[in-house]
């Protein structure tokens, strides 16, 4: 499903990221990276979806090469990549239902399958009840499961979430964990970078840990591994 | 692109448009600024060059064969004539041919010349087209060196002169508009330069969710090309108002002299049709401007 080969990042500035990772990782996983900050873990996230461009080696994911994949067709895979952030990056003049709407508009789907489809998913986060609220009058837990929503709306084979829980306090993250594992459970591929010690202690999955931009563990059922 | 998705890029370009109030009230004002000047350059360029073609088209060679010559030397003067590269016609018209003319052009006043009926002061011509115009002066020149011209006539300093404030015109005209053109360009790509600032997040969670980069695009252009057509309605009507008010008064008072401009119907509609493409060539082109520099999409 994803297959990263000797990857290198180095940024234009000088920095180098990641210095020769490699890794493969199945469809239906649920992942987390973890290690210190400026490891390269956001690097390793951004690269999957395309967000950066590998300086070498050779990404695959659904067996298309995200280093030679041409600028167009980007969009494209991201359509099987849904994103949730830290930030959530929810749009504050629309109601939740538009700004999970506003997912399937822009890829041109029919309004029909749009209701239909964002009902769904405000189920999956169990906030039916809140679609016609606007992200400022919710919780930030409530926001970042709308984001959540957002980023599967699409039916994406892989989630990506970028410490989901870094703005949450520790009740709110567990509730977090819970919607991402309901979603993993139905067969998406989960990788969730994170500095939470708690989560991935308490929720066993696989560990990979980068470390100056290698690989350092790479454990199934690990733990964080890192003094907080 | 589908109908929905099309009527959904018009939606955001025109709310994009209505938000930035003041920058879109500039930027429509520099292109309303600009389109004014194309408009009466182009009116006046496009009169002046028809008037030129329609004095160039009546530009004939008069040649005023010698008194003396006889009737032979007359024939072979014409076969000589139609020789010449460049010659389109060439007609005879007898000495009281062209003092009827002279009588018919003069009015009621030609009267007083009948008296001349008698003894026809006037020589005996051949009028000769160049079937180029521009070759007027040459063929005059050729005319000259053969026997029995006495005098070869033609209008060709008018037309020169036309072409000549003809050229100025379009020079200085030229130059005022590019610099406009630039002018308007900057203002519109610096309008959608603050959309695109204003909808960055949103943009960035459309890259995200993978719409496609036209998809993100279009509603830019249509910004652009709608500040472009918003700015030509304006030198629209002045065209359409202005160019009949001219129309109606050249018409009365000149009706006598050979100026002529371009009809009303259809030069003026033509004319703010081309406005029209210009003023929203000159909104997608700035907003491409900016699309390019600031939506790294």
């Amino acid at each position: 499903m994803i297959a990263m080969k000797d990857v290198y990042k180095t940024y234009a500035n000088g920095v180098t990221a990641l210095n020769g990772v490699s890794v493969d990782i199945q469809q239906g996983e649920f992942v987390y990276i973890v290690g210190p900050s400026g490891a390269g873990k956001s690097t390793f996230i951004k690269l999957i979806y395309r967000e950066e461009k590998p300086s070498g080696g050779s990404i695959i994911i659904n067996d298309i090469n995200l280093a030679e994949i041409k600028e167009k067709k980007v969009p494209y895979l991201r359509r099987d990549i849904g994103v949730v952030f830290q930030d959530f990056k929810l749009l504050p003049k629309l109601t939740v239902y538009e700004n999970i709407a506003f997912a399937l508009e822009v890829i041109e789907e029919s309004p029909r399958n749009i209701r239909k489809r964002v009902m769904e998913v405000l189920e999956v986060v169990g906030l039916k009840n809140k679609a016609r609220f606007t992200p400022n009058e919710l919780s930030g837990g409530e926001q970042q499961r709308i984001s959540i929503a957002r980023a599967i709306v699409n039916h994406p084979k892989i989630v990506i979430a970028d410490e989901p829980t870094g703005n949450l306090d520790p009740d709110t993250s567990l509730d977090i964990l819970r919607t991402l594992e309901s979603v993993n459970d139905s067969g998406t591929t989960i990788i969730m970078a994170t500095h939470s010690k708690e989560i991935v202690n308490r929720f066993k999955k696989r560990v990979i840990a980068i470390e100056d931009g290698i690989i350092a563990r790479d454990e199934q059922r690990g733990e964080y591994g890192y003094e907080v | 692109m589908k109908f929905r998705t099309f009527l959904r890029h018009i939606r955001v370009g025109s709310t994009n448009i209505i938000r930035n109030g003041w920058m879109t009230f500039a930027s429509v004002g520099a292109v309303t600024t600009t389109l004014i000047l194309v408009a009466v350059f182009l009116a006046l360029m496009l009169n002046l060059n028809e008037m030129a073609k329609n004095i160039e088209d009546d530009v004939e060679i008069q040649t005023l064969i010698d008194l003396t010559a006889d009737e032979d030397a007359v024939l072979e003067l014409g076969e000589q004539l139609e020789q010449i590269h460049g010659v389109d016609t060439v007609v005879f018209s007898s000495n009281s041919d062209e003092l009827n003319k002279l009588i018919e052009g003069m009015g009621e006043e030609g009267e007083a010349w009948k008296l001349l009926e008698q003894d026809n002061p006037l020589n005996h011509t051949f009028i000769v087209r160049a079937a180029d115009p521009q070759d007027t002066e040459n063929i005059a020149e050729e005319i000259e060196k053969l026997n029995h011209v006495d005098k070869v006539v033609y209008g060709q300093d008018v037309v020169d002169q036309l072409f000549k404030f003809n050229n100025y015109a379009r020079t200085i005209g030229l130059i005022l508009i590019v610099a406009l053109v630039f002018t308007a360009i900057f203002l519109i790509s610096n309008t959608i330069k603050l959309t695109i600032m204003a909808r960055s997040r949103e943009i960035g969670i459309m890259k995200l969710v993978g719409a496609t980069n036209w998809f993100i695009r279009w509603p830019f252009f249509v910004e652009g090309m709608l500040l472009g057509i918003l700015g030509s309605i304006l030198p629209i009507v002045i065209i359409m108002v202005g160019y009949y008010y001219l129309e109606a008064n050249l018409i009365g008072e000149l009706s006598f002299s050979f100026v002529e401009i371009l009809p009303y119907n259809p030069f003026a509609w033509q004319l703010s049709l081309m406005i029209l493409v210009i003023g929203a060539v000159i909104g997608i082109w700035g907003s491409i401007m900016s699309i390019r520099k600031f939506l790294r999409v």
